[in-house]
């Protein structure tokens, strides 16, 4: 129990600390590009098809998807339900504040995670492929929270 | 791929130690504040010798050079001081036969390497002798023959010699590093399997950087190594032979497969292998090519790697929410976590002598290098830095090598991958020389014994 009330206050602390990084990154009354520690920015976005973005972030260590996230999604599983030929490979990365063995593992969850959810909105799975990268194809190269953020992702990719 | 030349070596003792006297010794359990003072005597050649190995080896004055690999050696250990060769009073050839004890202690030297090598019948004739200054005797005597181009192993023979007997416990200079080299931009690095002798020389590239490559490690006899390729954009487990240079997918599984090590014995590669987003770890028998489930679990279950004895395993699981180390029986049975301090705790890999386990932690924003005993208790942080991981083993459990990264800003300037090593005891931090970037070493066995 206490264990997990250390674990509680260094989360905490953690998340509080990213905030504050995150606020301090933001300049002129810029929209906020960080949520916690999931990125909600669009910098490195790109798109399937006009308003369908190709991609998702996570929060650190997790695989959880974001609102945000499930509406990227939905918008993916729409457009793979209208394009019936596509098939798509979901890339899964991390950031480089990992090991390597495991932050591949943590690519493939997160591959996995935003596979299962396309499934539910009726993609069958032989349309989706994952692969994992773990930290080795970041976008943006910086050692800051904000950089983190953009690594830490899944990329939906035509496969064809 | 070049063919390794594998020693031939026939060591004659010539002269035994008759008794052990209480001469110098070295006591490595501890930071070594004053490292012994030893003179590395060129090795003594006939003028014929240093010509035809000149002309064969392009190397100048042949002793010379294997002299300076001695010390070079001696040096990085942290447990020897080589002494300035200007200051040698006594002539090699004559030094070897009998030093002048006197002229050596004058300069400060309490030990004294001296040597002899010849070319006979297109082989190369070593002779060398430790001697201790303080006490005027004979510690040590020994002659082996290789093949020329071998000669700069001749010099991590010699002090792999010199330092089992110094020290009471056997070396780790004949051995090489197989690693990732690295080139290009960080979100678009391109990456080789290189191997190159302990002492950075040597550097020889196995795979060409058309894919991704991560992780290599050897199997127990050093010919074979497990690593982890992108070929076609798959993620598996390959083998490499590294003298043929023939690779092959390690079993046949239905996604990606990644972590591995060889057993103990070498006869099977333990692994991950990842499914429906859930890591386990799994064996490959690799004559029979039987494979076997080894955890079940809903959680990231990676890193393994075995005792020395083979019986059990240590690996990096999230089941409890966070990464942390386990042991188990090597059959997944009596799974146990064992690392309990604050952080994350990553990369287990368990001592070639069986009592320790190495390990990545990560903890408030650094990374560290530890060691904590199998049972998790006596945790020792070696180094913290902004971030390192990836420890690997000398052959004789004293030295862990692993890589180190730099921070960079956002157009990746002032990012480095670089190997680093550190002694057990926390001292004798040192940046391993390698011709490009690096990271994912493994350190071999010894290569001769």
């Amino acid at each position: 129990m206490n264990l997990m009330k250390v674990y509680k206050n260094t989360f905490l602390a953690l998340i509080l600390s990213l905030v504050l990084s995150a606020c301090a990154t933001q300049k002129k009354g810029d929209a906020p590009q960080m949520q916690g520690d999931v990125y909600t920015g669009t910098d490195t976005v790109k798109y399937l098809a006009s308003g369908v973005p190709d991609r998702v972030f996570f929060a650190t260590n997790e695989s959880i998807l974001t609102t945000k996230s499930r509406d990227t999604l939905r918008k993916q599983a729409a457009w793979l339900r209208k394009n019936s030929s596509i098939n798509v490979v979901v890339e899964g990365h991390a950031d480089e504040r990992g090991t390597r063995e495991y932050n591949l593992a943590l690519g493939e969850r997160r591959a996995n995670a935003v596979k299962d959810y396309l499934m539910t909105y009726g993609i069958s799975s032989n349309r989706i492929s994952v692969i994992s990268y773990g930290k080795e194809r970041p976008v943006d190269s910086g050692s800051d929270p904000l950089a983190w953020s953009k690594n830490r992702r899944s990329v939906t990719v035509k496969a064809n | 791929m070049k063919k390794f030349n594998y020693l031939i070596l026939s060591f004659i003792l010539f002269l035994l130690p008759t008794k052990v006297y209480s001469l110098i010794e070295v006591d490595i359990t501890r930071g070594n504040l004053n490292p012994l003072p030893i003179a590395v005597s060129p090795l003594s050649s006939d003028s014929e010798s240093i010509t035809s190995l000149n002309k064969k080896l392009n190397v100048k004055n042949i002793g010379l050079e294997i002299s300076k690999v001695v010390e070079n050696n001696l040096r990085t250990s942290g447990l020897f001081n080589p002494l300035n060769k200007d200051a040698f009073l006594q002539k090699p050839d004559i030094a070897h036969l009998k030093p002048r004890f006197e002229d050596w202690a004058l300069i400060k030297a309490q030990a004294l390497i001296t040597g002899k090598v010849m070319l006979q019948n297109e082989k190369l004739r070593v002779e060398f002798r430790l001697w201790d200054v303080l006490a005027g005797k004979e510690m040590m005597a020994l002659a082996f023959t290789t093949v020329p181009k071998n000669w700069r192993r001749v010099g991590h023979i010699i002090t792999d010699k010199v330092y089992e007997r110094l020290t009471g416990e056997k070396g780790y200079f004949d051995t090489r590093i197989i690693y990732v080299s690295e080139k290009g931009p960080k979100t678009q690095r391109v990456k080789k399997l290189a191997i190159m002798d302990q002492d950075g020389h040597n550097t020889k590239y196995l795979t060409l950087g058309n894919e991704l490559v991560l992780t290599p490690r050897f199997n127990p006899t050093n010919q074979m190594v497990t690593y982890l390729s992108y070929f076609r954009n798959l993620p598996r487990v390959y083998l490499l032979d590294i003298e043929t240079g023939i690779q092959e997918v390690v079993g046949d599984f239905p996604g990606m497969t990644f972590a591995p090590r060889f057993s103990p014995d070498g006869k099977k590669i333990i692994m991950s292998f990842a499914k429906d987003g859930n890591s386990d770890i799994y064996t490959m028998d690799l004559e029979n090519r039987i494979v076997e489930r080894i955890t079940n679990h809903p959680s990231i279950d990676t890193s393994p790697s075995y005792s020395p004895d083979g019986k059990y395993i240590t690996f990096n699981s999230d089941r409890s929410g966070y990464q942390q180390i386990y042991v188990m029986k090597n059959d997944g049975t009596n799974v146990k976590r064992v690392s309990f301090g604050k952080g994350l705790y990553g990369t287990p890999v368990w001592s070639p002598r069986g009592d320790l386990i190495a390990f990545t932690k990560l903890h408030k924003g650094k990374f560290y290098i530890g060691v904590m005993r199998k049972d998790g208790k006596g945790e020792r942080l070696l180094t913290e830095n902004y971030y390192q991981e990836a420890p690997s083993w000398s052959p004789n459990g004293r030295v862990l090598i692993f890589y180190r990264e730099t921070k960079s800003n956002s157009k990746g300037e002032g990012f480095s991958a670089k190997l680093w090593s550190i002694d057990l005891t926390g001292y004798n931090e040192r940046l391993v020389d390698t011709e490009t970037d690096a990271s994912d070493p493994s350190w071999s066995s010894l290569l001769s014994n």
